[in-house]
């Protein structure tokens, strides 16, 4: 895969937003009594590639479903490139907002999961093109050019005929990336993506995710395990744990050294399993 | 032991038996057509995320399940003409028929939809494909190959429930057993060539059901 492939393949435009692309405020999450998300406040720049650290149960993952609106905050409010997500603001307050307007803001994020959820009904190509041409209004043609461009940067371009179930865990993930590139979005989101792969296989997802953080101007949330990769692409780490930001500084300190004792024991423990 | 079985009679009675049979399959084509979509349009419904939906669906669901069709088809026949809704014997039959095993077809749906993971859903999501294509694209494409051995039951167990609609003068195959029977005191041959012509239709059908659902259990 060559460099220019990417920022060639990627022709996501990226309007300048003044602040965050990604603001927290108060946000709280609660399953019952189970408080995942306390209090966070939380923000992220344009085009900044942001990689989130801890433990599971942390709440780490929760950022990412609440971004993507697989999960609604219990209190709070969310902003991406300007706009809140769950709220409209009516008289100068703010109230729920309606499915359209969360749809709306909804296209501006993208995510890829653990498990890849591919379409299992679909070929590789058709995985790619359904939301461009149902969503986007993409003619079938221009869907399948984009499909294929894009099943093409991430190294899949004599994959596209096959149905997930033919391909191995790194194929299947990096179609899931092309997917979810073929929206287009200013946000992309990923969720332990190397985390269900055969260890042979994660290099294959890391290089594609390299590639696109260093090719473009998106910007990234990434919940990883991968401590060296996090501490390549990163231009910012935070740690998690219970349900707030225990710390958070550039990679190279964080990762040689770590203020908080939780952060301390998490890396300890982290880097003796690998 | 001699038994009394007259050939003749009994193919005399044939072309009458045959047009009761051509009623029963009519209406249970008329059913199943009713039965196939209301079903799954009750499935949907009851996941519909406003309790103003599902919950009713649900209670109508589980009505039709826990009564019996037999009054059902009374209900519909001799009672809704009180409130001026009338049908012909026929259209009423097949519409209680449909309507009665939509309720069952309903809970196949569901067990498709629900074996559908969740992680399909949130892929939806996560490119803002909207419901209908959700539903259209993703999830029923999906729920439906699996759940066809059982709604294929269904159709057979619907066949063999249509003689329920002569007790609302429907003349299907068993009402026209019944009127040879008392016209001509004679009951053995037509009965008998009911429940034959019944087989004729049912065996060849569960073969095929059965063919459909290894051909899918491959697939």
């Amino acid at each position: 895969m060559r460099e220019h492939d990417i920022a060639a393949a990627i022709s996501t435009p990226q309007p300048s937003v003044d602040g965050p692309m990604v603001r927290l405020r108060g946000v709280k999450k609660a399953f019952g009594d189970l408080i995942v998300l306390n209090e966070l406040d939380f923000d992220v720049a344009p085009g900044e590639k942001l990689v989130i650290i801890g433990p599971s149960g942390s709440g780490k993952s929760t950022i990412l479903r609440l971004l993507m609106t697989l999960e609604w905050p219990t209190a709070g409010t969310v902003e991406v490139g300007g706009e809140y997500l769950f709220h409209a603001e009516r008289n100068g307050e703010l109230a729920p907002a309606p499915l359209s307007h969360i749809r709306r803001v909804r296209r501006k994020i993208g995510m890829v999961f653990q498990h890849f959820d591919l379409f299992p009904h679909m070929t590789a190509l058709r995985n790619v093109t359904l939301a461009p041409e149902k969503v986007l209004g993409l003619s079938k043609r221009e869907a399948t050019e984009r499909g294929n461009r894009l099943l093409e940067m991430v190294g899949l371009g004599d994959k596209v005929d096959e149905y997930p179930a033919r391909l191995s865990g790194g194929q299947k993930q990096r179609v899931a990336i092309a997917r979810a590139l073929a929206m287009e979005p200013q946000v992309m989101l990923f969720d332990e993506v190397t985390s269900a792969l055969d260890p042979e296989l994660i290099g294959e997802v890391l290089e594609v995710l390299r590639q696109l953080a260093s090719n473009t101007e998106m910007t990234m949330l990434i919940v990883t395990h991968e401590m060296g990769f996090a501490r390549e692409i990163g231009d910012r780490v935070v740690m998690f744990d219970g349900g707030r930001v225990v710390e958070e500084a550039k990679p190279d300190d964080m990762f040689t050294n770590p203020k908080e004792p939780r952060t301390q024991d998490f890396l300890r423990a982290v880097l003796e399993r690998t | 032991m001699n038994i009394p079985w007259d050939w003749e009679f009994a193919i005399d009675i044939i072309p009458d038996l045959l047009d009761g049979l051509v009623v029963t399959v009519q209406a249970t084509l008329v059913g199943i057509s009713i039965a196939m979509v209301l079903g799954l349009v009750f499935a949907m419904a009851r996941r519909s995320q406003s309790m103003l939906v599902s919950r009713p669906v649900g209670f109508i669901v589980e009505f039709v399940r826990s009564t019996p069709l037999l009054i059902q088809l009374y209900f519909l026949y001799f009672v809704l003409p009180n409130f001026g809704i009338r049908f012909d014997a026929f259209l009423t039959g097949a519409i209680g028929l449909g309507v009665h095993y939509a309720a069952y077809t309903s809970e196949v749906y569901r067990a498709g939809i629900e074996g559908v993971p969740r992680g399909q859903w949130e892929a939806s999501t996560a490119l803002n494909l909207g419901r209908a294509d959700t539903w259209t694209r993703v999830v029923l494409p999906q729920a439906i190959p699996n759940v066809i051995p059982a709604l294929g039951n269904y159709v057979i167990a619907m066949f063999k429930d249509a003689p329920l609609l002569s007790a609302i003068t429907v003349v299907e195959l068993l009402q026209e057993g019944n009127i040879i029977c008392s016209r001509t005191y004679r009951c053995l041959e037509p009965y008998t060539l009911v429940g034959v012509m019944f087989l004729a239709v049912s065996i060849p059908a569960s073969i095929m059901v059965r063919r459909l659902e290894r051909r899918l259990a491959r697939a």
